[in-house]
């Protein structure tokens, strides 16, 4: 067995502990809410409650697996194995660490963002064919909501992959040796991360699922093992937009060397998770219409704005 | 546009770093099986039937209870003693029905039946949460410690008649008081 980009043991242990993280973290943003609630959370089940996830998972394994009459088969069982698929693709071009990784491809940034397009129609087909009306409205705000900010989201990375000339996500991270972007790019970075919840559909973002108002959304039909894949397919999305952040404007896996690189990544990774689940401890849900003005009328022209300004900064430079 | 970011800095990131803050906050929550929270002696739960300070009943079977009942889970039957007291022959509370209002207690005349702190009544048969009077009574006087109705009232019970309890006159003949 090698342990380099693409190896077999590499893509076994990345898948693993990715969706193995994605279900730990249903028991870390229970407790981190609960700490920031001046509560305690699960802590009964195995040590700090860690086996909580096990004892979900049991349950949500031996749950009935529904199929509505009044659903289209195909698509409401395809549904949730879109997201699930979307975003675990999406994880094959993240460099974890030197060695550490599934693809080096040199579109990465277009990877991710085409699956992230695709990821759309997941939410768009499961609630469609549950053929529920609150199902169909999560459906409708998800479609838009992620289709504009998918928009802004890539613009915000344009600011980066002008500043380190590739689209090769690892190359993006080496090239942040100097300096990470975070700091040129800070008005990329705000938008990328605002984008990136729109995109997971997370408090405080989650019209698409809003629960006093539209039941769950587009998966208020789904039961048994198919609701666990939207909803461990939210947690790889957070999983993911963390660890774009950190390889997009945080420099990856780079830091000083008393700790291994794979280290750094997770550390820098985790922070933006905490900074998630406080996110959604903190701020309430905006109206829908808020939403989309927001996004086209504010984050479009400032995103675009940073745009032509690195661009043209960079060109002086020259 | 400028409005909106300094909205954004001073409103969102403010809510931000409070929420942040009650990370150093100690949690409000009680571990209950092992940690039990203080109740206070006025807490309306398990009711139950006193004694007075000579150990005898204290409930005369009067009825106010039931009827002050807003579920109506309070039955009972009158009977008499030899001596003229007054009992109940049954007192039932169906627990499955009780609300923990309290009325009974202030509805009481003889301070009888009171709420005690106690909560922990789950049953695994709805059948055992009817309790009869063996359950409800107590060996003690509950909350008040001198109370002894048939000592205060002017109920003539043997060997007491009337006008022979505690601050009460002896009762005046009318006739005697003729013009």
């Amino acid at each position: 067995m090698n342990w380099e980009v693409g190896s077999t043991l590499n893509i076994g242990v990345i898948l693993g502990s990715v969706i193995g993280i994605a279900a730990m973290l249903i028991w870390v943003e229970r407790r981190l809410l609960s700490l920031w609630q001046e509560r305690l959370g699960p802590n009964r089940v195995g040590p700090f409650g860690l086996l909580q996830v096990v004892a979900d998972m049991i349950k949500i394994f031996t749950k009935e697996d529904w199929v509505p009459p009044f659903a289209d088969k195909f698509s409401f069982v395809l549904a949730p194995a879109i997201i699930m698929m979307v975003i675990l693709l999406s994880f094959s071009v993240v460099p974890f660490a030197p060695g550490v990784g599934v693809i080096d491809s040199n579109i990465g940034v277009l990877f991710v963002l085409a699956m992230a397009s695709i990821g759309a129609y997941s939410v768009m087909l499961g609630g469609l064919s549950s053929d529920n009306k609150y199902a169909l409205l999560g459906s409708l705000r998800a479609a838009a909501q992620m289709i504009s900010y998918e928009v802004f989201m890539g613009i915000s990375l344009l600011g980066v992959v002008a500043l380190s000339g590739s689209f090769n996500l690892r190359e993006i991270v080496t090239a942040q040796e100097d300096g990470w972007y975070v700091i040129p790019q800070f008005i990329g970075f705000v938008i990328f991360l605002i984008a990136g919840i729109a995109e997971s559909h997370r408090l405080p973002f989650d019209m698409p699922e809003a629960e006093q108002e539209i039941c769950a959304g587009y998966h208020t039909e789904y039961s048994g093992m198919k609701f666990g894949m939207f909803f461990v397919g939210e947690y790889l999305g957070l999983v993911l937009i963390s660890s774009l952040i950190t390889v997009l404007f945080f420099g990856g896996w780079l830091g000083p060397n008393f700790l291994p690189p794979i280290v750094w990544f997770v550390l820098k990774a985790a922070v933006f998770v905490a900074f998630f689940v406080l996110l959604r401890a903190a701020i309430p849900r905006p109206r829908y219409d808020q939403l989309m003005t927001y996004g086209w009328l504010f984050l479009l022209p400032v995103s675009l704005v940073n745009l032509l300004v690195t661009g043209a900064i960079i060109l002086s430079l020259d | 546009m400028f409005r909106l970011i300094k909205d954004t800095l001073t409103s969102q990131v403010h809510t931000l770093w409070l929420v942040f803050k009650h990370a150093f906050v100690k949690a409000d929550t009680v571990q209950y099986p092992e940690e039990k929270p203080y109740m206070s002696p006025r807490w309306r739960g398990r009711i139950i039937l006193s004694r007075d300070p000579d150990g005898e009943e204290r409930c005369v079977a009067c009825n106010l209870c039931a009827v002050a009942c807003p579920v109506d889970c309070i039955a009972l039957q009158k009977a008499e003693t030899d001596d003229g007291r007054w009992y109940p022959e049954f007192f039932r509370i169906n627990f499955s029905r009780c609300i923990m209002c309290g009325f009974c207690e202030e509805a009481c005349p003889t301070n009888a039946i009171q709420l005690t702190p106690d909560f922990e009544m789950a049953e695994y048969v709805r059948q055992d949460m009817v309790w009869e009077k063996e359950d409800l009574l107590i060996n003690g006087t509950g909350k008040y410690h001198d109370y002894n109705f048939y000592k205060v009232a002017g109920k003539a019970i043997a060997g007491k008649d009337k006008g022979e309890a505690q601050n009460e006159a002896t009762p005046v003949n009318v006739r005697s008081l003729l013009p």
